[in-house]
């Protein structure tokens, strides 16, 4: 459970030679019945965990389609009740990669902290991602997250300061979010050149595995980023390809972008 | 063992026994009491933290008072006159009502006693860009108009929706030089154009100031622009002890996202003689599913960075507001205002659109002033308020912008369109 299944779930795909590759679903787009046949997909075609994104109706670190992604599932009927319920119908039994949730403060605040992250241990929730959760207001949290064993994933920006970066890369558990782009998820042509000295500060410091994400949308983006780190997370791609119906080639993409520790 | 509610309670007794002179909110971390904090991305914390150390070093720097006060008084026209309302007075039959002409600022409103501030604070760090939000338009014109004038590139976000209510506005921040963006995501509105603002602001954060235009959002800025406003709050407290000798009885302000407001009343927080009212929208009725009354129907919660009332479902959405007003059309409210009204200082209410629209009218027939829809909800409840005190007690209205930008709509209302 928790941290040490995401850390299992790691060693296992890099003992392989593999990068990890970390994707993004919006729950509850195109359903929440959907969700556990996408999660095995996803869990087939190399992943080394999922992160399910709850929807907000106010998502300030997200571009145009994971906005979207949210409105749809929003309009579904989606709640962040709906999907913990949905989940211990199946996770908690058993999945094949760990489940990591990434959600803004609110609805869980309006849920209740103690009462969530209890109700994520018996959804078979391994982490949490809050992106609107910075380090001077974690305590908010962490402590109960503590207590249960799911793991809390930081997340660290290119307008960090070093002894900031070292310091969250410190705290996190399972792995180190990297945010790789100045702004909000979407997909990018190419990333900044100062995102290798980035990554490569973060890689020296960290303690825990770091993927870089945001703006990562294509197998050549992998390759380049995973060369400095230890794998990358797509979302805004994924969502669309998932949205458009072209689950194939979803799985060349991740295929794609594991292979990169074996070419190399 | 004490149940940890119980705990709860007695510290908020404490809290409430805690004499007021000690007032010294917010603390180092930006907390009003159990609101407020600076609830962002990462990315954006290294320039709230410089936000932070650069208004403070301005606040000591003698030479930053000298020149806020020269442009506040050159520029924006202050001090604004506390004028007694006789008229309204003697119609009412209760209370001796002055009126805190905050209308009379250039741009119209109390806004831009924050936009002229925040742009000297940009110029000290060295940014060159700006963005904001706006709803009605009236705080993008007041920093389109800051900006203008310190030869600062100026982007606004505005709701598609306010777009189409305030063409007006749109173009009036278009003559002063300023960017408006179109924002349809979500409703539309004011909370979606502060998201697009946030997420721009994340994407040009090295170059580029945010002007948030009321007293929310991340620590530091609701502290920021309640010290901008308070000059409201000083004024007044001057000119009616000059007026009447002593300080008045009760003072009401309305509150959208809190700053006229919170600038009128800060000066005053110490004064327990003095009653302060906060008046929300209560849009069709506090009992309607649309208002903008965050306070007075709200749950806490987390929006735009920082913990306060908010409007949300049961799932922890947010929902949206109505009001006529668009300036109070906003479904949170500034953390201090949560604070005080939890602690009792302040206490709050809500006016609807029909008795904003009659107090509109009212003010117009009566004193030949025609007040913003904002602001006429604060004249609502003070006529209400003023009738029930005695003719020797005073009432102070904090008539927080001037009603030009509201006539159109106005009039359609009138007319049933
Ligand atoms: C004239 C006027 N009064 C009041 C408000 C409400 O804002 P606040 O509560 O921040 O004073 C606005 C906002 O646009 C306004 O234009």
């Amino acid at each position: 459970m928790g941290k040490e299944r995401i850390e299992q779930s790691f060693q296992e795909k890099q003992a392989a030679g593999q990068k990890l590759f970390i994707p993004y679903i919006m729950a509850g787009d195109g359903g929440l019945d959907i969700l556990e046949d996408r999660i095995n997909f996803l869990a087939k075609s190399g992943v080394a965990a999922v992160e399910l994104g709850i929807p907000f109706s106010d998502p300030i670190a997200d571009g145009p389609t994971i906005q979207a992604a949210g409105g749809r599932a929003l309009a579904n009927g989606t709640s962040l009740k709906a999907v913990l319920d949905q989940l211990q119908s199946f996770v908690a039994a058993n999945t094949a990669v760990p489940i990591i949730l990434m959600t803004y403060l609110n609805p869980i605040y309006n849920y209740g902290i103690e009462k969530f992250v209890a109700d994520c241990e018996k959804s078979g929730v391994d982490g949490i991602i809050i992106p609107d959760l910075p380090m001077e207001e974690e305590e908010l949290i962490a402590g109960v997250l503590q207590e249960h064993s799911i793991a809390f994933i930081r997340l660290v920006a290119m307008t960090s300061p070093k002894e900031r970066m070292i310091e969250i890369a410190k705290r996190s558990e399972g792995f180190l979010y990297a945010v790789s782009v100045m702004g909000t998820t979407g997909a990018r042509q190419s990333h900044g050149a100062n995102v290798q000295d980035y990554l490569d500060t973060l890689k020296e410091n960290s303690p825990v595995p770091v993927l870089a994400g945001f703006g990562v949308s294509s197998i050549e983006q992998a390759h380049e980023l995973s060369a400095h780190c230890d794998g990358v997370i797509v979302g805004s791609r994924i969502v669309e390809l998932f949205d458009q119906g072209q689950d194939e080639e979803v799985r060349k993409l991740i295929q794609g972008s594991i292979e990169v520790g074996v070419r190399r | 063992m004490r149940k940890s509610s119980d705990l709860l309670h007695l510290l908020k007794t404490i809290e409430r026994m805690i004499p007021l002179t000690t007032y010294t909110m917010p603390d180092e971390t930006g907390r009003f009491g159990s609101f407020g904090g600076r609830f962002v991305p990462e990315l954006l914390m290294p320039a709230l933290l410089e936000l932070e150390e650069a208004y403070e070093k301005a606040k000591n720097d003698p030479q930053f008072t000298e020149e806020l006060n020269y442009y506040l008084q050159q520029y924006v026209g202050r001090e604004t006159p506390l004028y007694f309302a006789k008229q309204l007075t003697k119609e009412v039959g209760g209370a001796n009502i002055y009126l805190k002409r905050e209308d009379l600022n250039h741009t119209g409103a109390h806004k831009i006693n924050n936009t002229v501030g925040q742009a000297l604070l940009t110029l000290r760090m060295g940014k060159k860009k700006v963005v904001a939000e706006t709803g009605a338009g009236q705080h993008g014109v007041a920093t389109a108009t800051v900006c203008a004038l310190f030869g600062l590139e100026c982007i606004v976000f505005m709701g598609e929706e306010d777009i189409r209510r305030q063409k007006l506005n749109v173009f009036r921040m278009e003559l002063l030089g300023a960017e408006v963006r179109s924002v349809s995501q979500g409703s539309g509105t004011l909370k979606d154009a502060t998201n697009e603002a946030l997420r721009y602001w994340a994407s040009n954060v090295n170059d580029t100031h945010y002007i948030l235009g009321s007293a929310v959002g991340p620590h530091p800025f609701p502290k920021i622009v309640r010290d901008l406003q308070s000059v409201i709050g000083k004024e007044t407290k001057q000119q009616i002890v000059e007026q009447t000798g002593k300080l008045p009885d009760a003072i009401v302000a309305c509150v959208g996202g809190g700053s006229n407001s919170i600038g009128m009343f800060h000066p005053f927080i110490k004064d327990e003689s003095v009653k302060l009212v906060g008046v929300e929208a209560a849009g069709a009725g506090i009992d309607s599913d649309q208002h903008a009354a965050s306070i007075t129907k709200g749950r806490k919660g987390i929006l735009h960075g920082t913990l306060s009332n908010l409007l949300q479902d049961e799932n922890g959405q947010i929902t949206e507001a109505f009001s006529i007003s668009a300036g109070l059309d906003y479904p949170g409210v500034g953390p201090e205002h949560s604070h005080l009204n939890e602690t009792g200082r302040v206490h709050y209410t809500a006016i609807t659109d029909a008795e904003a629209l009659d107090a509109f009218q009212a003010l117009s027939r009566i004193e030949g002033i025609i007040p913003a829809l904002e602001s006429a909800h604060a004249v609502a409840y003070a006529l209400k308020l003023a009738k029930e005190m005695d003719t020797n007690q005073t009432l102070v209205i904090c008539l927080s912008g001037r009603g030009d930008k509201d006539v159109e709509q106005v009039k359609n209302r009138l007319e049933g369109k």
